[in-house]
């Protein structure tokens, strides 16, 4: 059963994609003095599976960028010749050209070559606010021998997350309100000392994962006067034992994606919690925010998969005392912890499930000729509950962004295959290029069971007018994934700004009329409608995704762009349009969230959304565990 | 013509709409008479074969193609909502499922619209002989065209035209037509169905028929709400009923019916559409085709039933000249903009939205107001002719003068002009030609009604019905009865221009009764009118401070009183505005009170609106006989009508629970007060009200 599965050639593009993420990362080295350096013994159990080949370094401006999204040697750029070109070596694409980018961006955003908004090169460290210590915090702090850090630069990584007025500042090389402090603590104990401290000399903690929020939960509340200490939990990032028995994991809860599945990959395992940002964001991030993976239909959200947490509160460690599967032990305390982000305490250890690594993957993709068909399509899979690893489905806005994207085709042979693909979906079966939309599949499990379950997918699809359109397409649109967050710089470059967004409806069909598709169409039309009455003179980039499918509903992502040449206050105009867009969602029965959270960017709906009650067991237990507001980030509630 | 802008036209436009929305076009009232096209002058260049025979190749909201005739019912039958609502009545009644779907399908059937290219040109091909023939011009105006040409392609539209004459949807398909916009979809009255040739020719170019009394009728209320809800949600073509239900026998606007709006926003409500675009369309007749037809209604002299043979002999009609009429179509109002703040549209995220929900307090009164507001606005679209004031200051003569030896013409001109000065003051929109002479536009208005008036001598005469070939003596009764024939219709013609006055006349009149300047005591008092005259009237709901602030601003424009922070003090100019105001209404309160006076009567202790109509007419009968009543618009029964839904809605009029016969148990105390209230007896309370946000 837990055989190792060599994941070699065909038979593992998953493990294969992690490889080419995480593979030419190189193990950081601690240069900064003023750090010090005290490990923690591996707590409890078995000795410490493995800790090496870290993906983050505790100076993370190592290879991060400080403004912009993921790796410093990675972007997109308008080479000499006036061609898009993705840098480094880390993905697929990276090093390569992608001939129909320009004219895309010119196309839909209006962007001209010579129009240039560049970032800010470097951070101005005197634009940062000395930090405001609390120096017997400080003191026996030091004495605990956790490090620490008051330099400007780590302080500012740690003030915020990927919203794009998070962004949009750091590029004007504006910062606000930063941690005064960033500690790094190495294991369980360490968080416990650190909470400790902190309580007794009532000082402000905001624990820090990976950084990859949008919904600004990193932000440090303006209104905060104590001193506000970032907790990093970065280097607490150990896979402390596998139960191959009960096919479970126990791991320090800094751990980041990537190196989870590496690591677990060695020993022939995976979490199969796949989420967009698994790259950079953390176990405890995902706990913390109720995450949700793209491979949800075999392995489950996170909620399926924790088996035990730890955290660390102002009254304590909170835990359960056993790993039973299921308990009936009144409400389940585990989800006071998920979700809670970072108000109650610091996840510090989580115990997850793990499953032997698929034998086999298979990309896949179906062309629709509308939206409205490949709803229904999906929908169909989900009654039959029969939906893959993952099932997404483009909207047609989106498909021709990916059709930018491909890299510049290497052979003859391969354009000309394009061609008649093409020729074959337009012209042949009647598709309107300005109509149809794509699913991209990802199926996993035995080969055997791979192909019939194939099978039944393509099958469905027929019956909604989907035809094939093979494993390339497929595999593009989930490598796409991992890159989007890269053009984001990129279109900043170029005055165009943007951000992403989730919710959660219900299918909720009448004679193939869905509020999925509603909800679609709403949104897209508020965001284009709101940017028309705000003066954005060209029409924004409103586009949507279905991106995961459930028996009573689906997660559907939005994307919105535009250009704001000749705005005067861009950011707060996005951020007007991002509220009416999320107001149209919630009328339209969608959730407040899927799985980015609420942080402090979605709290005004949080009322509304789980009554007045709910709001008031939910306030009761954080005044419970933390009365003097520690944990003071100002999130959810 | 002159226009003016005043402060109150800024006043609504502020309230109603927000800058966004106003780009569209600028504003829903017409500025001046250019631009108006005339569409039959168009039509002499084309020629009407040419007309009918032209490309018609409107772009249509969604790009969609339109459903053809056959997918509209299937998608309706195959509802989830029609299967729920079927399933449900098969248990209540204890059917099968398949009789049950059967008799949902023939009621699709008697109510599909079966749009047919081919009879649409036929129509548009005799519509251009015989409005050529009866009508000197159809006014449209361009500016609204343009916009709702934009409209219809952008969301799904709802054209909501008041109903004054049978041409009146007729002429709004012609007119779309010829200009290229999707034929509306139109909810017609089932007695039009019952035609037989015309009955098909109309449901072949694009109404579906509804029947008059759906009432309890839950499956032929389901069939029909998911029909229109599918014409909105496909959007391919606009929907056009009339807000007002039923087609106004007085020319005075109608309180809305709330089902049909419901249904048409109900897709937007709950997020099946983006939005839906209200486009309201007033429809001003010079002369209206049924005018002889209207006032025999109204005194119960029942309605030829609608024949086509009927509509043959009616051919006489088609030898008249009607003038000209005017088709506005008011801007396009987004529901979306409009319902800002006033729908939390999460209510229906909690139940599937295909399954039957009543609807919550919240949706129904802002339907209402939605309704009311449309009726509004088609009010504030409408032109007014020379020939409604002139007809409103010859109610105000005294009846002797008219009937026996006139009133001097001159005398008519001249009041005439001054009454065209006041409208204009408080923004009406006056169809008065500028180009002829003034003396010359209203000799020319008189001629066209020469049914009604006659001009001998420069003194101006009513024309009393032709004497009948029966024997005498008549019963003075019967004379009562005739000579309320022209007095009825110059009141009808009076009732188009009276929502420019109605405002500031129920403030004159609040003036005059309460003899008070206090600014608190007057809204009491014009609050207690606006209520009580809620159907006669129509006015938004929860609006009264708007329109008492509205009433004080128009007649501060016109000089006719000083406002202050707290006193409304009358001018001198107003010793002349206020008494003709005042006179307007005086019909209205004086027929009231006799109903009061008969509700008060010892022995009527229970009525039913049937009994009530007959009885009141006698009583309003002798009184005129004795001269102690002046006006004839007692004997209306659409008065009668409405003073028992008034009474019904501040609830002294009680329903009987264990009748049959829809009878009433009368409060005469309640009465008793309204009366005194209404004449300066006691000060008023506050009426207790109940919402008539019933869908």
């Amino acid at each position: 059963m837990a055989s190792n599965s060599s994941g070699s050639g065909s038979q593992g593009r998953a493990p294969q994609r992690l490889r080419i993420i995480a593979g030419h990362l190189q193990r950081p080295v601690d240069v900064d003095a003023t750090v010090s350096a005290a490990e923690c013994k591996a707590q409890g159990g078995e000795a410490d599976v493995a800790s090496d080949g870290k993906s983050v370094p505790k100076r993370r401006q190592e290879i991060m960028k400080w403004n912009g999204w993921g790796y410093s040697d990675t972007k997109f750029l308008f080479n000499k010749k006036g061609q898009a070109e993705f840098t480094g070596k880390r993905y697929k694409l990276s090093g390569m050209i992608i001939p129909a980018l320009k004219e895309w961006m010119e196309g839909t955003f209006g962007t001209n070559m010579q129009h240039k908004s560049l970032a800010t090169p470097a951070l101005t460290r005197t634009a940062v606010q000395p930090p405001t210590l609390n120096e017997a915090f400080v003191e026996e702090l030091k004495s605990t021998g956790v490090p620490f850090s008051h330099d400007a630069e780590d302080r500012v990584f740690r003030a915020h997350g990927h919203c794009l007025h998070e962004i949009f500042a750091l590029r004007e090389g504006k910062v606000g309100r930063v941690p005064d402090l960033v500690v790094w603590p190495n294991c369980h104990n360490d968080v416990v000392k650190i909470v400790e401290l902190a309580c007794k000399h009532n000082v402000c903690l905001i624990p820090y994962g990976g950084g990859t929020s949008v919904s600004s939960a990193l932000e440090c509340p303006q209104e905060e006067t104590r001193s506000i200490v970032s907790v990093d939990t970065s280097q607490m990032n150990r896979i402390l034992w596998i139960d191959e028995k009960n096919l479970t994991a126990h791991m320090e809860a800094g751990i980041v994606g990537q190196d989870l599945e590496r690591l677990l990959n060695e020993s022939g395992y995976c979490t199969g919690h796949e989420p967009d940002s698994m790259e950079f964001s953390s176990l405890g991030g995902w706990v913390a925010t109720r995450a949700s993976g793209m491979k949800k239909n075999i392995y489950g959200n996170i909620e399926d998969l924790v088996i035990h947490v730890k955290m660390v509160t102002p009254q304590g460690v909170v835990e359960k005392s056993c790993q039973g599967p299921r308990m009936s032990t009144g409400p389940d305390i585990h989800h006071f912890i998920m979700g809670s982000e970072g108000t109650l305490g610091v996840v510090t250890e989580v115990t997850m499930k793990i499953r032997p690594m698929p034998e086999y993957q298979k990309y896949g993709s179906v062309v629709f000729p509308n939206f409205e068909q490949g709803v229904a399509c999906l929908r169909e899979v989900a009654r039959q509950r029969c939906a893959p690893a993952s099932i997404r489905l483009m909207d047609n806005e989106q498909f021709k962004f990916g059709h930018a994207l491909k890299p510049q085709v290497s052979s003859m042979f391969t354009s000309f295959l394009e061609g008649l693909k093409k020729f074959y979906i337009t012209k042949f079966k009647g598709f309107d290029p300005d109509c149809l939309c794509v699913a991209t599949l990802l199926f996993e499990g035995n080969r055997e069971k791979v192909l019939q379950h194939e099978k039944q997918v393509y099958d469905i699809a027929a019956k909604f007018g989907g035809l094939a359109a093979g494993e390339d397409n497929g595999q593009r649109g989930y490598m796409l994934t991992f890159v989007i967050a890269y053009l984001r710089d990129l279109g900043m470059d170029y005055y165009v700004i943007g951000e992403s967004f989730e919710t959660s409806v219900p299918w909720d069909s009448v004679y193939y009329i869905f509020r999925v598709l509603d909800i679609c169409r709403n949104v897209k039309a508020r965001i284009i409608r709101e940017c028309k009455d705000k003066g954005v003179q060209f029409q924004p980039f409103s586009t949507c995704r279905v991106t995961q499918t459930y028996d009573a509903g689906a997660c559907v992502y939005f994307y919105f762009a535009f250009n704001y040449r000749g705005l005067s206050d861009p950011v707060h105009m996005f951020e007007e349009v991002e509220h009416a867009a999320r107001e149209e969602i919630l009328a339209n029965g969608g959730s407040l969230s899927h799985h980015h959270g609420v942080g402090k960017l979605r709290k005004a709906w949080m009322r509304e959304t789980v009554s007045d009650v709910g709001m008031g067991m939910l306030k009761s237990v954080k005044d419970y565990v933390d009365p003097n507001n520690i944990f003071g980030n100002g999130n959810l509630l | 013509m002159e226009t003016k802008v005043d402060e109150d036209e800024h006043l609504r436009g502020s309230l109603y709409f927000s800058p966004q929305t106003m780009t569209s076009t600028d504003s829903g009232r017409v500025k001046n008479e250019e631009e108006f096209v005339d569409v039959l002058e168009e039509l002499m260049h084309s020629g009407d074969l040419g007309h009918a025979l032209r490309t018609f190749s409107p772009s249509p909201y969604n790009g969609g193609p339109p459903c053809s005739a056959a997918d509209l019912p299937k998608a309706v039958l195959e509802s989830q909502y029609l299967r729920y609502v079927v399933q449900e009545i098969a248990t209540e009644k204890a059917l099968s499922l398949e009789e049950v779907r059967e008799e949902a399908s023939v009621i699709l059937e008697e109510m599909s619209q079966k749009l047919q290219m081919g009879f649409i040109r036929l129509m548009a091909y005799m519509l251009s002989k015989v409005l050529k023939r009866i009508l000197t011009g159809i006014h449209v105006n361009t500016e609204g065209l343009n916009a709702l040409k934009q409209a219809v392609q952008e969301s799904p539209v709802i054209l909501l035209p008041n109903h004054r004459s049978y041409l009146d949807f007729l002429v709004i398909s012609y007119v779309m037509f010829t200009y290229d916009i999707p034929v509306p979809v139109i909810a017609a009255g089932m007695a039009l169905s019952k035609m037989r040739v015309v009955g098909e020719i109309i449901s072949r170019s694009g109404a579906f028929f509804i029947r008059r009394a759906i009432g309890s009728d839950k499956l032929y209320w389901a069939v029909l709400s998911e029909y229109v809800k599918t014409i909105v949600r496909k959007g391919f073509a606009p929907v056009e009923f009339y807000v007002e239900g039923l087609r106004s026998r007085t020319l005075k606007s109608l309180m809305p019916k709330l089902g049909m709006m419901h249904m048409v926003l109900e897709p937007f409500f709950k997020g099946e559409v983006y939005d839906v675009t209200l486009v309201p369309v007033s429809l001003s007749y010079d002369r209206v085709l049924e005018e002889f037809l209207l006032a025999q209604e109204l005194l119960g002299i029942p309605k030829p039933k609608e024949s086509t043979t009927g509509l043959l002999k009616a051919r006489k009609v088609l030898q008249e000249d009607y003038g000209s009429m005017h088709v506005n179509f008011g801007r396009p109002m987004s529901v979306r903009h409009l319902c800002r703040g006033k729908i939390n549209r999460g209510q229906y995220n909690l139940v599937p939205r295909d399954l039957p929900q009543k609807p919550s307090g919240e949706v129904q009164a802002c339907v209402s107001w939605l309704a009311h507001l449309m009726v509004r606005m088609q009010e504030e679209g409408a032109l007014i002719s020379p020939w409604s004031l002139m007809a409103s200051l010859l109610l105000q003569a005294p009846a002797a003068a008219l009937t026996e030896h006139g009133l001097p013409w001159h005398q008519l001109a001249e009041r005439t002009l001054r009454l065209r000065k006041l409208a204009l003051d408080f923004g009406a929109h006056l169809n008065w030609p500028g180009k002829v002479p003034e003396q010359e536009v209203m000799s020319s208005a008189a001629a066209l009604h020469h049914s009604l008036v006659r001009l001998q001598a420069g003194r101006v005469h009513l024309v009393q019905g032709e004497e009948d070939e029966r024997e005498d003596p008549r019963r003075p009764e019967e004379d009562v009865t005739k000579a309320a024939v022209p007095m009825l219709m110059l009141a009808c013609y009076r009732n188009q221009c009276l929502h420019v006055f109605v405002r500031p006349a129920l403030l004159a009149v609040a003036i005059h009764v309460t003899k008070s300047v206090q600014r608190d005591e007057l809204f009491a008092f014009f609050c207690f009118l606006r209520d009580l005259f809620a159907n006669e009237f129509i006015s938004i709901p929860g609006e009264s401070s708007q329109d008492f602030e509205e009433a004080c601003v128009l007649l501060r424009t016109c000089g006719a009183v000083h406002t202050s922070e707290q006193e409304v003090t009358v001018s001198d100019v107003g010793l002349e505005v206020l008494p003709f105001l005042q006179d307007l209404l005086q019909p209205f309160i004086d027929s009231y009170q006799v109903m009061f006076r008969y509700l008060c009567k010892d022995g009527v202790h229970v009525v039913s609106e049937k009994q009530f109509v007959p009885a009141v007419r006698n009583l309003a009968t002798k009184l005129i006989l004795s001269g102690e009543l002046h006006t004839h618009e007692a004997l209306s029964s659409d008065m009668q009508k409405n003073v028992f839904s008034a009474l019904r809605r501040l609830e002294t009029l009680t329903q009987l629970k264990a009748s049959e016969l829809n009878e009433y148990r009368v409060n005469k105390a309640a009465v008793g007060q309204i009366s005194d209230i209404l004449c300066g007896r006691i000060p008023p309370q506050s009426l207790q009200t109940t919402p008539d946000a019933k869908l």
